[in-house]
């Protein structure tokens, strides 16, 4: 699995600068912009391949799919037009590999389905890859992303949120390792539940996370709000991210916090 | 809308209220003749105004989101002073500081210690600037985790009362990790030795009402509503229209009866006619029976037999 976005451009535009850089420049870049630097989204695929050794993993629970619990008005076809556009069929995505030989479960969140909003069916994937891994002793990692809860899914997304840390808990409680990567944007129910619930949490450069989003915040305090305010950045400062880890470091990271936690890892110890 | 229901029983219960006082000042001069005659105007009104409640009967979704925003509706002090007694206020999430959108302590039910907390809208204009209207910080959530925490240590059961607009939305609570405070309190709660209740009595929006209702049983009453963000909320993301409200409540499935049928909330307390203001008493003695018989029934589990059971309830979702 790679890229699912298939183009025949040679160049890509970045959202930031709105510069246009080639996309082997993008691809070398780790889908940062060569130009001013930003985080560009990427795919569960793409994101696999950058943590797991010789892009090796197996995808689990992709059978798992978004029913329509409230039967509401049109969500089945728009369920359907965005997986035709995005050639994604949920927001979370969960695979097993080796990051430096150590066998570990990880999930993403892909904000371009949905706006990576949090749905009965990804619930129910990332809830099943904690209990993976809580089975087989695997240390988790997931990568979150989310624009909130899927409004058409009422209270069966709001509870995701429940049985999500629920899962998160019990996992801990037998001792296992959770490594939460926090990737723009990071919103609403998921940021109030697994994803600020890891033993480690890193974050990407950059990075929106928050509970309530800027807007409604403007909203209620009738203000604009500051430069930087829910970045990364200000996590990191207001003392809830561990580190800012820039993409191309990632594997590093995590491969270095494996082993600090006991694993095994092969490769040495390039830090 | 039941707005305007409303509008006109409390203008007859104004003309119902004059006419009293005014007859017992007939009643010392004696003028037979009026004092008759108000009394069946009394009659009249009486009668206007129950019919006028009859329309009651078959309400919207929106009329129930509007019942259970009223102000004169029973709110957290309200239940505690009904149900419970020896109430002990317990303060402040001993970090950092106090959240007086949340309200609780130890008290006593039946005779049983419990823990009893949950969101605070405040009666009076000053005390819901104070409450920010029933949204908690974070220190309202950790405040929360530590009252849950000392009931755990000491075998108290938990009841939590519901009635948020959700968690405030400010800068301040940002900083402070408002969806870290949710998250931790979902999880201590998901994991909790002691029987938990909750009862959804107003309004119960989004993550700000779920961080205090990882509950064994949810019980609500006939006018909560429960869901996943505000009915206003809902349609500027959804429809990015706020006049669609009507149709929005409609589709979100909030009412009691919705979340009985999506076997959410466990059991429905019933509500006179035009709600619970209407008539408190009977709703806190159907409210004190049911919580009764959910306790009594959850005491018998052993602490690994309330995790499975609260773990089932919300892993099936
Ligand atoms: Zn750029």
């Amino acid at each position: 699995m790679t890229e699912e976005y298939i183009d025949t451009d040679p160049f890509e535009m970045c959202k930031g600068c709105h510069r246009r850089s080639r996309r082997s420049q993008w691809e070398s870049h780790y889908y940062v912009c060569p130009v001013c630097g930003k985080y560009k989204n990427v795919s569960a695929g793409y994101r696999f391949s950058l943590i797991f050794d010789n892009k090796s993993f197996k995808v689990i629970n992709r059978g798992i799919t978004s029913d329509d619990p409230l039967n509401f008005p049109g969500y089945k076809e728009k369920l359907r037009s965005v997986k035709e556009r995005t050639h994604l069929n949920e927001t979370a995505v969960a695979a097993v590999g080796k990051i430096s030989g150590v066998k570990t479960v990880a999930v993403v969140l892909d904000s371009r389905f949905f706006m990576g909003s949090m749905s009965q069916a990804a619930g129910e994937r990332i809830t099943r890859a904690i209990e993976a891994a809580d089975k087989h002793k695997l240390p988790l990692v997931i990568f979150s992303a989310s624009g909130g809860a899927r409004m058409q899914e009422g209270m069966f997304s709001l509870w995701q949120m429940a049985k999500t840390a629920d899962a998160v808990e019990e996992f801990s409680r037998n001792g296992g390792l959770y490594i939460s990567v926090l990737t723009h944007p990071t919103t609403g129910g998921v940021t109030a539940s697994f994803a600020t619930l890891g033993d480690i949490t890193l974050a990407e450069p950059g990075a929106l996370i928050g509970f309530a989003g800027p807007r409604v915040i403007e909203q209620t305090i009738g203000k604009k709000l500051p430069k930087g305010f829910q970045r990364a950045e200000y996590l990191y400062q207001h003392g809830f991210v561990d580190a800012i880890v820039e993409r191309s470091e990632l594997k590093k990271t995590l491969t270095k916090l494996l082993m600090l936690h006991g694993c095994k890892v092969t490769g040495g110890t390039p830090w | 809308m039941v707005d305007k229901i409303f509008e006109q029983t409390e203008r007859i219960d104004k003309k119902i209220q004059d006419i009293q006082s005014e007859q017992k000042e007939l009643n010392v001069s004696g003028k037979e003749d009026k004092y008759f005659e108000n009394e069946e105007k009394i009659d009249h009104l009486k009668k206007l105004r129950s019919d006028l409640l009859d329309q009651c009967r078959d309400l919207t979704p929106e009329d129930h989101v509007y019942i259970a925003r009223l102000s004169n509706r029973p709110h957290i002090k309200d239940f505690i002073g009904a149900l419970f007694t020896d109430f002990f206020e317990q303060r402040g999430d001993h970090l950092c500081d106090e959240d007086e959108a949340i309200y609780g302590g130890i008290a006593l039910f039946h005779k049983i210690p419990v823990t009893v907390l949950g969101h605070r809208k405040g009666r009076t204009v000053e005390e819901n600037v104070a409450c920010r209207f029933g949204m908690p910080s974070p220190e309202g959530y950790r405040k929360a985790m530590r009252m849950f925490k000392e009931a755990e240590k000491f075998n108290r059961p938990i009841i939590t009362f519901i009635d948020t607009p959700g968690a405030y939305p400010g800068m301040e609570a940002e900083a402070h990790g408002q969806g870290e405070a949710i998250a931790r309190s979902l999880a201590m709660m998901s994991h909790l030795k002691v029987p938990v209740i909750s009862v959804v009595t107003g309004e119960g929006n989004s993550g700000g009402a779920l961080a205090l209702s990882v509950a064994n049983r949810i019980l609500m009453l006939k006018y909560a509503v429960y869901s996943v963000l505000s009915p206003e909320g809902f349609c500027s993301i959804l429809f990015k229209d706020t006049s669609k409200k009507t149709e929005a409540c409609s589709l979100m499935h909030l009412t009691a009866d919705e979340l009985y049928q999506n076997k959410m909330a466990d059991e429905i307390i019933d509500e006179p006619l035009g709600g619970a203001s209407f008539d408190p008493v009977t709703v806190y003695d159907e409210l004190d029976r049911a919580i009764y018989r959910n306790l009594k029934e959850l005491q018998k589990m052993s602490p690994s037999q309330l995790l499975a059971d609260r773990h089932r309830k919300f892993r099936r979702i």
